[in-house]
């Protein structure tokens, strides 16, 4: 690292020492760990790890998982953006309680979240007696998997739009109304081209936390091979099976996918930070 | 945007009193305003209130007597030492490396730098079971170490060395995430200033760096610690599930839940809502007064 310097001037102390540290416990604590799923996984050779990643069990699974993580992120989409448009732009009672708390899927632990989920929506659940009645049932199916996947996914959406929402300018809102353009055009046209990149991006966060996601998810989902299991299950089922090359080849697969988002997300943001710095 | 990732976002720093909407042409009929006031309630009601008043309700559904017998249960207990083993190792670890990783990245410019934010950010993106699983494979009996470990009589995987490792990896990036950004917009000038009079550089953090960022710190710790105590997928794959010893409170939340002992489980998991709430509020607090310094700062 010798093209290292100091911003303007060589008097602040710490940098190589700093450099040294960060870079050896990032290396031992993360890269090489991590680096033993792609070792342990290319042993297998292309064919081996194709097999293994395309049995139908492992394929029902991605299609699950993915299926409902899309699902999942377009509700909260819809939803968070309601929520994030009500607590910023307007007053009402319970604003600063709800703006509060929508962190808590973040501050929640997975496990509390899915037994909480799961006794909501079982057959003598606060919900699921009710949904019971008039013949939904949530709880131990897919759908319950989707309930836990937006509400691990709902406060994503929420905070990348928020601040996007806050900072929206007010001047070209006014014109557009001084221009005659009616409340509805003006959100179309100028609004939501502004708040699309921190949509897109809190959409990416919230299906790449939902197809990882296992705590929440276990409780509730049922988990019936070939119906309910989602991936990050069944790679906990192989390891506990003892295979370990099975595990590896279907955490490898997953890992492609992770990133793959996170260079989508970096991407996104940059955008997002051009668009919004181009308005604001 | 980063904070997005790292968990709780710094949300609105000030900003929310001063945007009272506008009449006029910023607001919408009143039909639309109370639609979506009352669809994003709703909302919220049912997907974050209601799983969180569940967890008290079911904790205390046969009483105080009841809720307060389930703590008294040695694996229960033992799962609360490891918890509090388990994040007294690697808060204070990572808050180390957030500390020394955020001023290497925020005060000096180098090639390879956004790459190595970039790397940081990985715990973040990766399943909490493929934690789990990548240290399996580095230190489990089949893996990399396996036979070593197993000639010297070292267990890792299936113990608590392998529990704090998987708590060290998913908590990895809350607090220098929290702290880049900051120390970023603080620059460099009072640092170099505190250099130039003559103080050391142990001095020079302690008395300039550190009080411009300690807001920003103790969120980070904050959101470490509540992370490293809830964790349950990375552990739950190295913890090997032997009662009293390798179970965190999550883990002993899910065995008591399995055993169907609900009012114990749910009492152990109340534990656990209630140190998110103080995370929350925590949060909010941290914020307000982040908030109010700012404002001090400009104005003087």
């Amino acid at each position: 690292m010798s093209g290292a310097k100091s911003r303007s001037s060589n008097v602040l102390p710490g940098f190589g020492p700093g450099l040294g540290f960060t870079l050896a416990y990032l290396a031992l604590i993360v890269l090489i760990p991590l680096s033993a799923v792609v070792i342990k996984a290319s042993h297998l050779g292309f064919s081996g790890f194709w097999t293994v990643v395309t049995s139908p069990r492992v394929l029902a699974s991605y299609r699950l998982t993915f299926g409902l993580s899309i699902v999942a992120a377009a509700i909260n989409l819809v939803f968070g953006l309601a929520l994030a448009w009500a607590v910023t732009r307007y007053r009402f009672p319970g604003r600063r309680l709800i703006d509060a708390l929508i962190d808590l899927p973040f501050a929640l632990p997975t496990a509390v979240a899915g037994i909480a989920l799961t006794a909501l929506y079982s057959k003598n659940g606060w919900l699921g007696h009710w949904l019971e009645s008039i013949g939904i049932q949530i709880a131990f199916r897919p759908a319950g998997i989707l309930v836990a996947m937006i509400f691990i996914g709902l406060p994503f959406v929420v905070r990348t739009v928020q601040p996007v929402l806050q900072d929206l300018d007010a001047e070209a809102e006014e014109a557009a109304a001084s221009l005659g353009a009616g409340r509805l055009p003006t959100f179309v046209r100028i609004i939501l081209p502004t708040l699309s990149p921190a949509l897109f991006t809190g959409f990416a966060l919230a299906f790449g936390r939902a197809i990882g996601e296992y705590g929440s998810v276990i409780f509730i989902a049922g988990n019936i091979p070939m119906v309910s299991e989602i991936t990050p299950l069944l790679i906990v089922t192989k390891l506990e099976q003892y295979d370990y090359t099975g595990a590896t080849a279907i955490a490898a697969s997953m890992l492609v996918v992770s990133f793959a988002l996170l260079g989508t997300i970096n991407g996104l943001q940059s955008w997002s930070a051009r668009r919004t710095g181009a308005v604001g | 945007m980063a904070a997005v990732i790292a968990g709780l976002p710094s949300g609105d720093r000030g900003g929310a009193a001063a945007r009272v909407p506008d009449a006029g042409a910023r607001s919408e009929p009143a039909w639309v305003r109370y639609g979506v006031i009352g669809v994003g309630t709703a909302f919220f009601v049912v997907f974050l209130l209601l799983p969180l008043l569940a967890v008290f309700a079911e904790a205390f559904r046969k009483g105080a007597a009841a809720y307060f017998a389930a703590f008294a249960n040695s694996d229960t207990m033992g799962a609360i030492g490891l918890t509090l083993v388990a994040a007294a190792i690697a808060v204070p670890l990572n808050t180390l490396f957030g500390v020394v990783a955020a001023w290497t990245l925020a005060k000096f410019e180098f090639r390879g730098k956004n790459i190595l934010l970039t790397l940081i950010d990985l715990p973040f993106s990766v399943s909490p079971v493929v934690a789990g699983l990548i240290y399996v494979l580095v230190f489990g009996a089949q893996g990399w170490l396996g036979p070593w470990l197993i000639d010297h009589g070292i267990r890792i995987i299936f113990a608590v060395p392998g529990i704090v490792l998987a708590t060290v990896f998913v908590t990895f990036p809350f607090v220098v995430r929290e702290l880049v950004p900051l120390m970023q917009a603080q620059g460099c000038e009072e640092e170099e200033a505190a250099r130039v009079l003559g103080a050391s550089g142990w001095q020079m953090f302690r008395r300039v760096t550190l009080p411009n960022v300690k807001w920003g710190l103790l969120y980070g710790v904050t959101l470490c610690n509540a992370r490293a105590m809830g964790e349950f997928g990375a552990v739950s794959v190295v913890s090997g599930h032997i009662r009293g010893q390798t179970n965190t409170i999550p883990l002993q939340v899910e065995i008591l839940y399995n055993d169907y002992n609900m009012v114990a489980a749910f009492a152990l998991a109340s534990l656990l809502a209630f140190l998110a709430l103080i995370t929350l509020v925590a949060k909010n607090w941290i914020e307000a007064r982040a908030a109010a310094e700012d404002l001090k700062r400009n104005q003087s």
